[in-house]
């Protein structure tokens, strides 16, 4: 009996903690606009949100399906068209929806186009299948300058929220209003995508991504995972997308197409396809630097560019996977020894940062102002590119910065490595 | 005498190679059976064909009574057939309990279910539970199966394919390049497993062989040329000429 019971105890302690962080989430998530009250900040968390819903539904697919989509907002933008015209629509009549449901809209259209591309996307994994996205999402996104009625031609469809039907004196005519709406969305979508992966089906969907053939052989089709994934996938897509609608009142042709389904995927990769929280970690910090990077910096997406490149490059685990790669040593109790090490090395990789930047953005300052211009401001300073002095001092500062990376960086990795493995231990 | 698995005719092209020409096999339920020849032989091809790996050229294939000639792999695996592989095939990012417990869902009925925590259902745990004894894995139970050692990746090659219970069990090449004492492991847990099941197995070490089959086929250059009990076997001169007599036993 005592058998038994140990893991008994174990699981129902795990699931104690398991809801403990559900609660502390949401307690996290209504304090959250009390701490940040400005219009900018609700904003970028409007944002956030959204984006988390929209990331964490593509990972659906390329994290726990193995299906690598370039067309993804297809799913995201044609649920928010329609949550749109719902809204429009059906408002003053008598099926007015009220505005808390439109996301739920929203994710009906998502599943059923997901269901309707998906039927013949994924029969085949691999190269086919992004092959077949990228051609969705170009046929899709062409079609908005032809369906005028439905996409709305250039300017796209606009709404006005405060016209739904409203429940309990809700108007949502504040961004706060909208923001605990979104919050409720990513608590209820987010748990839901959890509860998937730990179904049969979600499970299988890890199996088919790893070996498609082995799981034909314990009596599951392949593409029929596929497809049950793709249909989730293309619902909470769906959802995010109807929180779009809600949030900004007016969808264009941008919100199906190419450039938001890379978006997506860059920002899923950045925080880590292999984990569950990892979309959640990228879609934090990818729209946290698109919102504040381009107030200081026109060529912002280039550093975005450059983030994906090297998380791609140095920590293809994502920024989740860098975390998770710190558990063993937490559990040793030896984090702290990583202090030190790992100061020196984001002391010396910001030097080499700043040096890069700087020559970027004179670069880009050369090639971009009107003539005769030549002073700019660079870091809480006023530089004269015509003068060779912060060009040296740049230079000075990206390769200084990167020579003592080479050599305080494998300080830090063995200092992670005595940390994870212990002093004895040996590395991998 | 009912037939576990009959294939009748069955010929297998590629392109204008005939790798399988004409193969009449009837493999009775309840035995263990093995099919041996040499290299080349086509005695994967045979799986592959009877699995719906391949799509058969002619001929007919039938599971207990059953025909399941055209029917895709996880069709013919719904029937009640599984197979372990010649070149291990697991899913390796997944735990040991995670790639046997993915041999367990289908047969317990919970096929594409997205209304169940599979961690709440105790017929799979339990089942899964069990298939991990079997085959001495208990200790490894939460390592990602990638990193397993070879003899306990081929363990749980067939902890897969026996996981979900089946009826026929086909498995090839259980014991290949194993160290003696590995051997002898595999050969333990195949007896073991195999109890009341339909055991087929291709096989190169013939100590395994005739020390597990109840049955022999012989399949030479695509066609079976013999097929009977160890003794019988061993004394026909076809066999001995073919195959055992060309190629000396490795035992």
């Amino acid at each position: 009996m005592s058998v038994a019971a140990a893991p008994a105890t174990r699981s129902a302690a795990l699931g104690a903690r398991r809801w403990g962080l559900w609660f502390a989430v949401v307690a996290f998530l209504l304090a959250l606009p009390h701490v940040f009250d400005s219009p900018i900040a609700l904003a970028v968390m409007n944002k956030m949100g959204i984006a988390i819903i929209f990331a964490l539904s593509y990972n659906m697919m390329l994290g726990q399906g193995g299906m690598l989509s370039f067309g993804h907002a297809v799913y995201f933008g044609l649920g928010g068209f329609i949550a749109m015209h719902a809204l429009n629509r059906l408002a003053g009549g008598p099926w007015a929806l009220p505005v808390p449901l439109l996301p739920l809209v929203g994710g009906l259209a998502g599943l059923g186009f997901g269901a309707l591309f998906g039927s013949f996307s994924t029969n085949r994994a691999g190269t086919v299948f992004a092959m077949i996205s990228l051609g969705i999402v170009e046929l899709v996104a062409s079609s908005s300058l032809i369906l005028k009625g439905f996409f709305g031609g250039e300017e796209g469809i606009s709404g006005n929220r405060t016209k739904g039907l409203v429940l309990w004196g809700i108007r949502f005519a504040s961004d706060v209003q909208v923001y605990y709406l979104i919050a409720f969305w990513v608590v209820v979508a987010t748990g839901l995508m959890y509860a998937f992966s730990r179904t049969p089906i979600g499970r299988m969907a890890n199996a088919v991504r790893d070996n498609p053939e082995r799981a034909e052989f314990v009596g599951y089709s392949q593409r029929w995972v596929r497809f049950v994934s793709f249909c989730a996938a293309g619902f909470f897509a769906g959802i995010a997308g109807g929180l779009f609608a809600v949030n900004y009142e007016i969808l264009t042709e941008e919100a199906v197409g190419l450039a938001r389904s890379g978006n997506v995927l860059l920002m899923t990769y950045i925080g880590g396809i292999g984990y569950f929280a990892g979309p959640i970690i990228g879609a934090v910090i990818f729209t946290f630097l698109e919102s504040m990077l381009s107030d200081y910096t026109p060529v912002w997406l280039l550093y975005l560019g450059i983030l994906f490149l090297a998380t791609v490059l140095f920590v293809p685990t994502g920024f989740a996977g860098v975390l998770m790669m710190h558990e063993p040593a937490r559990r040793a109790g030896r984090l702290r020894r990583l202090v030190l090490p790992y100061l020196a090395t984001i002391a010396v990789g910001l030097c080499a940062a700043i040096g890069v930047i700087g020559l970027l953005e004179m670069v880009h300052f050369w090639s971009a102002a009107a003539v005769g211009r030549t002073r700019m401001h660079l870091f809480w300073t006023t530089v004269d590119i015509t003068s060779a002095v912060p060009w040296v001092v740049f230079v000075a500062l990206a390769a200084g910065g990167a020579l003592a990376l080479r050599r305080v960086a494998p300080r830090a990795a063995a200092a992670w490595n005595e940390a994870t493995y212990g002093p004895e231990g040996v590395g991998r | 005498m009912t037939q576990a698995l009959e294939l009748r005719d069955v010929y297998k092209s590629f392109g204008r190679t005939e790798i399988i020409r004409g193969v009449n096999l009837a493999m009775e339920a309840g035995l263990r059976h093995a099919i041996i020849g040499p290299n080349g032989a086509g005695k994967s091809t045979l799986f592959n064909l009877i699995t719906g790996k391949y799509p058969v050229t002619r001929g007919r294939i039938r599971l207990k009574g059953e025909d399941v000639t055209h029917l895709r792999p996880y069709e013919v695996n719904r029937r009640g057939l599984s197979r372990s592989f010649q070149v291990t095939n697991i899913f390796p990012r997944l735990s040991v309990f995670e790639n046997l417990r993915c041999g367990v869902l289908w047969s317990l009925g919970y096929r594409y279910s997205f209304w169940h925590f599979v961690n709440r259902l105790r017929d799979v745990q339990e089942r899964t539970e069990a298939v991990l004894e079997q085959i001495h894995l208990t200790a490894r139970r939460d390592v990602p199966a990638g990193v397993l050692s070879y003899a306990e990746q081929r363990a749980l090659e067939i902890g897969i394919a026996l996981a979900g219970n089946p009826d026929v069990l086909l498995l090839d090449e259980p014991t290949s390049g194993m160290s003696r004492s590995e051997t002898e492991h595999v050969v333990e847990l195949i007896r073991r497993v195999s109890a009341g099941k339909t055991l087929v197995m291709v096989e190169h070490d013939m100590s395994v062989v005739f020390n597990l089959a109840d049955r022999i086929a012989v399949l030479v250059y695509g066609e079976i040329i013999a097929s009977d009990t160890p003794e019988k076997i061993r004394s026909n001169a076809a066999v001995q000429e073919a195959y055992l007599g060309t190629a000396p036993a490795t035992a």
